[in-house]
């Protein structure tokens, strides 16, 4: 908290000089309110368009509390600078959106100004949004203006002084937000361009996957090369992948269509939603979202290839029983993760090789201690992979040794630092998650653990 | 080799391998029925005991991690003649058609109970989730964790199990 | 009865020559050696109407025993399989013999000890054998009362009873114990019984707590799975990993070095291992599976083209129904195909035996629905007389149907045989009950009718395709440890099952009243997936299909559906369960449901013989995902004479419950070799996130009519009731079973 206090007081007297400097382009009109438009007066085929970019857009995640109504928002998204809840998205008059016409919809994606002018803290990734074109805003605008309207009032940040004053944030925009519609890239292909256009757009991929600057912007020249988002790390999806098995077009397209990849394992975390989000969508664009990401990660490296060779022979040979060794971690993966882990029993219902497992090859043992404690939840009434939790069970050391022991023995990469401090946080945010959740009566596919008072 | 268990207030010194799972050592070496073998995966809760106040699934969890630890199973909760207030309650509102996964659903809810000893009906959903019934017992279920809740309350004694009928 | 304890409540038994251990597993168990034999004896000359299974087993005391220290006992044929009938039983006996209901004790299914009633399944226990209990109970009461009335010399009108004694006018008693001497209660029974006046009963009637309840909530040892015998070993069985899969090598030197186990079996393609201590058996089980090798021949269908087979299989057609009225002109027509896949009983607790082979007599304890049929089918497996083989019914988990009880029966009556005095117990694993277990069958049913002038239906067309309803055993063939054994069994040629309950063809006579109506079963004796009974049987997805079907020409009638079902229903109690549901729910017609949700009724009376059953429901789903949620639930139950309410309304709590998991989630998986739906991840079934905020039972009681079994009634009304309210709100008919998420989510416009 203290390294944090630091940094936000800092971005905070940085934000009032630029937010000052700023104020003369700070300010925006508000656009007129209208009644809401009647969900008939919509082109049903448009509201069909409106429903896919939404789901590429993984627009319910933020704007759904678990087990709340779709799109009333009021999801609390921490960051270093205070709490951000996301506003209600139904064509509400009085909570939602439901005044806003067109012309306001797509100046906030654009621009990230609501309606009456204020500006919008990027936590609204319109960084991103800026690029999608006025006609997939349209579209979306028709879907999100055709769903029940939700009477939810947003409950207030929590934010500190200045940073709870909005016009701070046009600074933040002078040096970080870049206007404009994606320019597609002659050189590529059709396909590559799509995929270009998304996942820098709507899609929004290097909201967690790009690490951010200290005043919370994606950092420049780093994109896709890891971040964090609600206690989980997303990996890095460039050249700097840490995934054992280097990803290929066809991989990726079946790992975000179906959520799960024989040499990759299952998505879980944050990243459950959206591939739940993207198994529902024209899978044209998942493929095409997968061709883009294959040019971002680069062709591996010889040395990648041979690694990758290397563990998916190991993990593809008969099992042989874990040899029960001194090391504690040795003898509690045999016991407690083996029995599934190295049945043979392919993934996505035999739990995944370790060896092919990202987690463990990954900078931080973050995403294995939340898996290791949380396990996998089962979705409501759908096939789905479960995996039990280890919280209950295990002492700290005792998952400190099988976290110590997996990264020694499924990975290439030096051990782990801070293995205790980071399950100490896993469980506390574990803790409160299940202290808090109700049941997601209406959840989506949606194995996540992901932490939703 | 010899292990020491201490499962409901008792040291017991088991002879088995360090990977058995707690759930055999419960049934096979200690020969308590409570724990139930349901799936062996962790996936339905029928095996659910207490280890330490917390709800753990028996099945999936090797003894070794339990140096030190205290294991609760239901029966130690209580017995026929002086059921504990979750067994009282489950018997009062008739809680069971084939009665399999119930011991794992009391114990899960007694686990719960233990830190929440107010539970609201959306919490008491949530907790029980990890648990599978088939005859669809789950109404008589959530009633019987509300009693339980208000038993551990007031812990006053109610009148006869058997109603009307001699 | 509480813990291990009751290990040594076991007693040394001398029958059939053998030296029988006898494991109690409650204190009904606990008694003496001289269990009446069924006496077979020609069945009385005008079996009276209502008599149940006294017709089959006509020696009182085959029913109830009455000790010369006044102990009673009450046995019956039928298997507790948890519906609490046990319970029921012990109050329709207390209540006819006078006595207090704890005074009593109940012995179940045994082929040492009580009545051969066949298998427990069809909701017959109540007709069956609580009738008999209640017609061999009024029997006795009146042997014992005219055997007072011949000692005391006082004309038996003068005599009554009372907590188990007979009371002259003057004040004696004389104690059932004391008036039982000789053989009286050796008779066979009469065709009528003076039954007890139904408005003076005081436990029939009554919530009675159920008899098992108390040690289920305390650990005591309540089921086969819960049995310890002296020197038990613990067995598993190595399945083939596909139907009809040749084993080709195993590596026996290696298992048998591993710790703790005593043998490897094999017969043929059956494969199994037996350890001292459990998880050394599952030790040895994982290891032995990893060294099996195997040919798998097997040539599964398409699963997501499974109607389309089913219909494209040579079917034995009849015609079930016919009535004519061509006075009656339908003007317009409507039809619809509805369709069902394979679904798995997914007890929660895999299937479990204990065997013991003692000097040529191997004994089962077994959660087996039928001990009688089941022991012939092991007899004939172990190429042995019937007499050497015993099965005793001990309580397992809930089965729904024939799930993999038989089989683990069979596989303890194989691997025992192998160990000659060493007990053994056989535990199925998750993967292999929910492979193995033989499936609810996929159905088609295709259904067209015509409405007049006035919105009646004119004519009405109903066809269903289905394999059997029960492979369940008789012959050595259905079990798998027959089939996959040296010298193996064929599967037995399936038959249809015979109406009027039927199989396949349960409940596709339509209980409403049409001018014309035709209904034809194409009955597919084919099983390309191995399938047997599963509760409700054809009537499941007959009365999802017909109330569904009755919902679409309401619509198309533009009539409310509770009036459209009255409109068309002569039988008064089926009325009365609808009116009553309706009333209950708060049903008014043309309401419409508040937005994302919706109302759906439906109605059935089991077998159209058994319980009525009218279900009303309120289902939200989630517009964005798709996602269905029952919310409420309404029923109205009519299964004649109440003998526990509390147990009925458990029964038709549960089967809502399980019916609305079917409906919305569940089909059994394959790939074209494999079954791939093997435990709970990929099975998937309802957990507490869905479950509704409330389900009321409300019971007509019928005072002095018979029995009817209410087991069973909830499944189809359930199913169709939860469909109605999915077309409800989503405004869109789905007839593909399951409405699952996905199709949901397709359905709606956004």
């Amino acid at each position: 908290m203290t390294r944090t206090r630091i940094i936000a007081s800092a971005v905070a007297a940085l934000l009032i000089g630029g937010g000052a400097a700023a104020f003369a382009v700070a300010w925006r009109p508000a656009i007129a309110a209208i009644e809401p438009p009647a969900p008939k007066s919509f082109d049903p085929a448009l509201v069909k368009r409106g429903r896919d970019l939404a789901a590429l857009g993984n627009c319910t995640d933020c704007h759904t509390v678990r087990g709340g109504k779709t799109f009333a928002g009021g999801l609390p998204v921490p960051t270093p600078f205070g709490t951000i809840y996301s506003s209600n998205i139904t064509p509400d008059a009085d909570t939602g959106i439901g005044t806003w016409s067109q012309a306001a919809f797509r100046r906030a994606m654009r621009s990230g100004i609501n309606r009456e002018g204020q500006h919008l803290y990027p936590t609204f990734p319109y960084d991103h949004f800026t690029n999608v074109t006025d006609e997939d805003d349209d579209a979306l605008y028709a879907y999100l203006m055709t769903r029940p309207a939700v009477h939810a009032p947003t409950p207030a940040n929590q934010l500190s002084f200045p940073l709870d004053q909005r016009f701070v944030v046009a600074g933040w925009k002078l040096l970080f937000l870049r206007r404009g519609t994606y320019a597609p890239d002659s050189a590529q292909t059709a396909e590559w361009n799509r995929g270009a256009y998304l996942v820098e757009g709507l899609a929004h991929c290097g909201s967690c996957h790009t690490p951010r600057n200290a005043l919370g912007a994606e950092r420049a020249g780093a994109s896709f090369a890891g971040g964090d988002v609600d206690n989980w790390n997303a990996y890095a999806i460039n050249a700097r992948s840490p995934s054992p098995v280097p990803w290929d077009t066809a991989a990726l397209f079946s790992y975000l269509r179906q959520g799960w990849h024989p040499d990759h394992g299952v998505a879980r975390g944050p990243m459950a939603e959206v591939v739940s989000n993207l198994s529902s969508v024209d899978e044209r664009d998942v493929h095409a979202i997968a061709t883009y990401m294959t040019s971002v990660f680069g062709a591996p490296t010889p040395d990648q290839m041979r690694r990758g060779n290397e563990v998916l022979a190991k993990a593809k040979a008969p099992a042989v029983p874990a040899s029960q060794t001194e090391v504690p971690g040795a003898s509690i993966y045999a016991a407690a993760c083996a029995t599934c882990h190295e049945t043979g029993r392919p993934v996505p219902y035999g739990g995944v090789n370790l060896g092919l497992s990202t987690a463990i090859s990954g900078p931080d043992p973050r995403n294995v201690a939340n898996i290791v404690l949380s396990g996998i939840r089962p979705v409501e009434g759908e096939r789905s992979p479960i995996m039990p939790g280890f919280a209950n069970s295990m002492t700290n050391d005792q998952v400190a040794a099988v976290l110590n022991y997996l990264r020694s023995r499924f990975s290439n990469q030096p051990a782990w630092t801070g293995v205790e401090k980071t399950i100490e946080e896993a469980r506390r945010t574990q803790t409160v998650s299940l202290q808090t959740s109700p049941p997601p009566h209406n959840a989506p596919a949606d194995p996540t653990q992901r932490d939703k008072p | 080799m010899t292990i020491t268990l201490k499962v409901n207030g008792h040291d017991h010194q088991i002879d088995a391998d360090p990977d058995t799972p707690l759930l055999y050592v419960l049934r096979d070496d200690i020969r308590l029925n409570g724990a139930k073998f349901g799936c062996g995966l962790g996936q339905c809760g029928a095996c659910t005991v207490i280890v330490d106040g917390k709800a753990v699934l028996s099945c999936v969890t090797p003894v070794l991690l339990l140096d030190g630890k205290q294991v609760t199973t239901i029966e130690g909760l209580g017995t026929i003649d002086a059921p504990a207030p979750i067994q009282r309650a489950f018997m009062e509102e008739q809680a069971a058609q084939c009665g399999y996964c119930i011991a794992g659903m009391m114990m899960r809810a007694q686990a719960l109970l233990q830190r929440n000893s107010k539970p609201t009906d959306e919490q008491i959903r949530a907790e029980l989730e990890p648990n599978l019934c088939r005859c669809g017992t789950h109404m008589r279920i959530l009633r019987a964790v509300h009693r339980a809740a208000q038993l551990m309350d007031t812990a006053e004694l109610s009148p006869s199990l058997e109603g009307s009928v001699q | 009865m509480n813990g291990p304890g009751n290990l040594d409540r076991r007693q040394i038994l001398a029958g059939g020559g053998a030296l029988i251990v006898s494991f109690s597993l409650s204190d009904a168990f606990a008694q003496d050696q001289a269990a009446p034999a069924p006496a077979p004896a020609p069945a009385p000359a005008h079996p009276p109407k209502w008599i149940g299974s006294l017709k089959e087993t006509p020696f009182l005391d085959s029913w109830v025993r009455i000790d010369a220290d006044g102990g009673i006992t009450v046995f019956t044929g039928k298997a507790e399989l948890g519906q609490g009938f046990k319970t029921a039983f012990q109050q329709i006996a207390a209540e006819e013999l006078d006595v207090p209901f704890k005074s009593l004790k109940v012995v179940t299914a045994d082929t040492g000890r009580t009545a051969n009633e066949g298998y427990t399944a069809g909701s017959h226990s109540m007709q069956d054998s609580g009738t008999a209990i209640l017609n061999a109970a009024a029997q006795a009461r009146a042997l014992l009362i005219a055997e007072a009335a011949r000692r005391l010399d006082v004309p038996a009108e003068n005599l009554r009873t009372e907590n188990g004694a007979v009371i002259a006018p003057d004040g004696q008693r004389l104690g059932y114990g004391d008036l039982v001497a000789g053989n009286l209660l050796h008779i066979q029974a009469q065709p009528e019984s003076t039954l007890k006046d139904p408005s003076k009963y005081t436990v029939v009637g009554q919530p009675v707590p159920r008899v098992d309840i108390p040690a289920k909530v305390t650990g005591g040892a309540s089921y086969v799975q819960d049995m310890r015998l002296p020197g038990m070993v613990h067995a598993r069985v190595v399945r083939p990993p596909s139907y009809g899969a040749q084993l080709i090598d195993y590596d026996a030197a290696a298992i048998e070095a591993m710790p703790g186990v005593v043998k490897v079996i094999r017969s043929g393609n059956f494969l199994g291992v037996a350890a001292k201590k459990e998880f050394q058996a599952i030790k040895a089980m994982r290891a032995l599976t990893a060294s099996a090798k195997w040919n798998e021949t097997a040539r599964l269908p398409k699963q997501e083209d499974i109607a389309r087979v089913l219909l494209g299989l040579p079917s034995q057609d009849s015609t079930i129904f016919e009535r004519k009225n061509p006075a009656a002109v339908g003007l317009k027509t409507i039809e619809a195909t509805y369709t069902r896949p394979y679904q798995s009983h997914g007890s929660i607790g895999p299937s479990c035996a204990v065997g013991h082979h003692v000097d040529d007599v191997t004994t089962v304890w077994t959660h087996t629905q039928g001990v009688f049929p089941d022991r012939a089918g092991i007899a004939e497996m172990l190429r042995v007389p019937p007499a050497k083989v015993r099965l005793i019914h001990a309580e397992g988990s809930g089965c729904y149907g024939h799930n993999g009880a038989d089989d683990a029966a069979a596989d303890a009556a194989l691997i025992a045989r192998e160990m000659p005095d060493v007990p053994v117990r056989v535990q199925w694993m998750r993967d292999q009950e929910h492979g193995w277990e033989p499936y609810g069958p996929a159905m088609v049913t295709k259904l067209k009718a015509s409405l007049d002038d006035s919105g009646a239906i004119a004519d009405w067309n109903f066809e269903v395709w289905s394999n059997t309803h029960s492979m369940r055993p008789g012959g050595a063939g259905s079990l798998l440890a027959a089939q996959h054994m040296a010298q193996p069994f064929a599967v037995p040629a399936p038959k249809p099952l015979p109406l009027p309950e039927g199989g396949g063809d349960r409940n596709a006579i339509p209980i409403y009243t049409f001018p014309n109506a035709h209904v034809v079963h194409h009955f597919i004796p084919a099983m390309p997936i191995r399938i047997s009974a599963m509760r409700g049987l054809g009537a499941y997805h007959n009365v999802f299909s017909i109330e569904s079907f009755m919902d679409e020409l309401a619509i198309a009638a533009n009539a409310d559906p509770v009036e459209f079902r009255l409109k068309h229903l002569e039988d008064s109690r089926g009325r009365d369960v609808i009116k009553k549901t309706a009333e209950a729910f708060g049903w008014k017609k043309g309401q419409k449901a508040p937005d994302g949700r919706g109302y759906g009724f439906a109605f059935a009376r089991y077998k159209n013989l058994a319980a009525y059953c009218a279900i009303a429901t309120e289902i939200e789903i989630n517009r964005e995902t798709g996602c269905p949620r029952l919310v409420r639930a309404v029923a109205a139950v009519d299964s004649g004479q109440v003998v526990n309410p509390d147990g009925i309304i458990n029964q038709v709590e549960g089967a809502i419950m399980q019916s609305m998991s079917w409906t919305l989630y569940e089909a059994v998986t394959f790939n074209d070799t494999r079954i791939t739906s093997i435990d709970w991840q990929t099975y998937p079934i309802v957990r507490f996130d869905a479950v509704p905020q409330s389900i009321e039972v409300h019971i007509i009681d019928r005072p002095g009519l018979p029995y009817l079994g209410a087991g069973e009634t909830g499944q189809g009304p359930a199913a169709a009731s939860v469909a109605n309210a999915v077309a409800n709100a989503a405004g869109k008919r789905l007839r593909d079973l399951p409405l699952n998420r996905k199709k949901i989510k397709d359905a709606i416009d956004v």
